[in-house]
């Protein structure tokens, strides 16, 4: 084991592992991120806690994975190279670890131009592919990205994303060898909808062997109605909502169509469970986190396995 | 070149309000060729400038010229034999010909006209975009001659972002995504596994992050 993470351990007893997310709130509450982590506690290994979402202002993700950590539960903290340079990611990885947040995740970030202060300079100091190995560095070598000795390094289980429906697609699967060879233990992918194609780059993923080097999570998202689904093929960058998606939530009445949105997360976890080179799922009910432990249930992930 | 857009009237109108006698200083050099401040650019502010004052029934006096390269010493000292005469002046080049007119003559007030926006090229006709951000350590011999800093919004070394959709930045569907031309142009050269090479994390000290940059040329100074 390198680190202390709970996913690492359930990744590596071979069990599927289940992740969920908690986005932080817009305003001193921390209520309503225990409130979010509640709901998810006992079906998942691990809670994702965002880093200024969308770029909108939100509790920092290290202040609410600290709650989160209180409860006894295992947040990951989500961290942007949009909004901190390398001295600030580092002392914030140190602050995060030494209140036990050992799991974390390694992004670039939306644009500023989508959130709501358009306005702000992008930092981007390091990109993410840099920010995996800076991790792994203070980790396995203890040093801080600029070379000095770290007095007590944090262990951190790395994660990152992937996005096998954004272009060029043949560069989807380079684009992750890329983040395996800079030292990434795990990927959480975008929402899959289109399942082929997410079959077709896990395909190209275990082509290569990379299966054998991370532990990939599959992203679910289950829709709350036709309109989100819509919204989400239109306005979400990076998005692949297949026609199918829309029409069927559009063939059942308006009431029915939650409901529906679930049945669609369930199978898409049944049909996904057989992909070889998936080893769990990352279920991000955007604002309706108390849908996931039904979702769990439902897909036959619960119990969540005792490490 | 160094591109640049005039301010709007209205702000430059608002820089001149207390002065009578201007010297509008045009620059024939990078915003001559981007059309923002070279001798048309003078000509056709000082007209727009004079329209201004008569409709305020105030009298203006400015005078053109348009220097070789305003951010040369040398060639800011023609101005030498005119500064005395007027109040204000007025400066069509780009932010490092003011500041050359600026550190060359101290009590008179320098005021820009334009907009320095970038360096860029010129694409088609009236049409300039970004190439180049002055990073100091140039890194278009690993990317296939299309520059991630410059080109990518969030300046990615690695890869495209997940947000590029039918090929175009998720900031904007008319930009190009770098990453995907850097593909498009490494396969074409046949160096596709250049991309998988990690590019590491970069010293932005030589782009600016190590205090404003000089170059001394031994040879030369």
């Amino acid at each position: 084991m390198k680190t202390d993470s709970r996913l690492e351990k359930v990744l590596a007893s071979g069990e599927l592992a289940v992740t969920s997310e908690c986005g932080p709130p817009r305003g001193c509450r921390p209520e309503k991120v225990t409130e979010k982590a509640a709901l998810l506690k006992d079906h998942v290994d691990g809670i994702n806690v965002t880093d200024n979402q969308t770029a909108m202002v939100r509790m920092s993700s290290c202040t609410a994975g600290i709650l989160i950590k209180q409860m006894g539960l295992d947040p990951i903290l989500q961290m942007v190279s949009r909004d901190r340079n390398r001295l600030a990611m580092q002392s914030e990885i140190l602050g995060a670890y030494s209140f036990g947040i050992n799991t974390m995740l390694c992004l670039s970030g939306d644009h500023a131009k989508f959130g709501d202060h358009p306005m702000a300079q992008g930092v981007f100091d390091i990109d993410s592919v840099q920010m995996i190995k800076m991790v792994q560095q203070m980790r396995d070598k203890g040093l801080f990205q600029g070379g000095a000795k770290i007095d007590g390094p944090p262990k951190m289980f790395i994660g990152a994303a992937a996005n096998p429906f954004a272009d060029p697609f043949e560069l989807r699967v380079m684009r992750l060898a890329k983040k395996v060879k800079a030292g990434v233990d795990f990927i959480q992918t975008q929402c899959i909808f289109n399942l082929d194609k997410f079959e077709e780059w896990m395909k190209g993923v275990v082509d290569r062997g990379l299966d054998e080097q991370v532990h990939i999570l599959a992203g679910i998202t289950p829709m709350k109605s036709v309109g989100m689904a819509r919204y989400m093929k239109n306005k979400v960058p990076g998005m692949d909502i297949p026609d199918d998606v829309i029409k069927r939530l559009e063939g059942v009445p308006k009431e029915q169509q939650p409901e529906e949105g679930i049945k669609m997360a369930v199978e898409a976890i049944e049909r996904l469970k057989q992909v070889k080179g998936v080893h769990g799922f990352h279920i991000m009910a955007i604002e309706w986190e108390e849908k996931v432990p039904q979702i769990v249930e439902k897909a036959g992930l619960y119990p969540r396995p005792k490490v | 070149m160094i591109t640049a857009e005039q301010k709007p009237i209205q702000e430059i109108i608002q820089y001149i309000a207390p002065y009578s006698k201007i010297l509008l200083v045009g620059c024939n050099e990078c915003v001559t060729v981007c059309a923002a401040g070279g001798r048309k650019e003078v000509g056709l502010l000082a007209s727009a400038l004079h329209l201004n004052h008569l409709k305020q029934g105030k009298n203006i006096d400015i005078r053109e010229i348009t220097l070789e390269r305003q951010c040369d010493p040398e060639y800011v000292e023609e101005l030498a034999p005119y500064i005395d005469g007027v109040d204000a002046v007025v400066s069509m080049a780009c932010g490092c010909g003011v500041q050359t007119i600026a550190a060359r003559f101290k009590k008179t007030p320098v005021f820009p006209a334009v907009n320095t926006r970038f360096m860029g090229a010129s694409v088609s006709q009236g049409v300039w975009s970004e190439r180049c951000k002055g990073c100091g350590d140039c890194v278009l011999g690993i990317t296939g001659g299309i520059c991630p800093v410059a080109r990518c919004s969030k300046h990615l070394f690695n890869g495209p972002c997940g947000g590029t959709s039918n090929g175009q930045c998720e900031v904007s569907p008319d930009i190009d995504c770098a990453w995907r031309l850097i593909w498009e142009r490494l396969k074409e050269l046949g160096m596709e596994s250049r991309y998988e090479e990690l590019m590491e994390a970069k010293d932005w000290r030589p782009g600016g992050a190590g205090g404003p940059g000089t170059i001394i040329r031994e040879d030369l100074a």
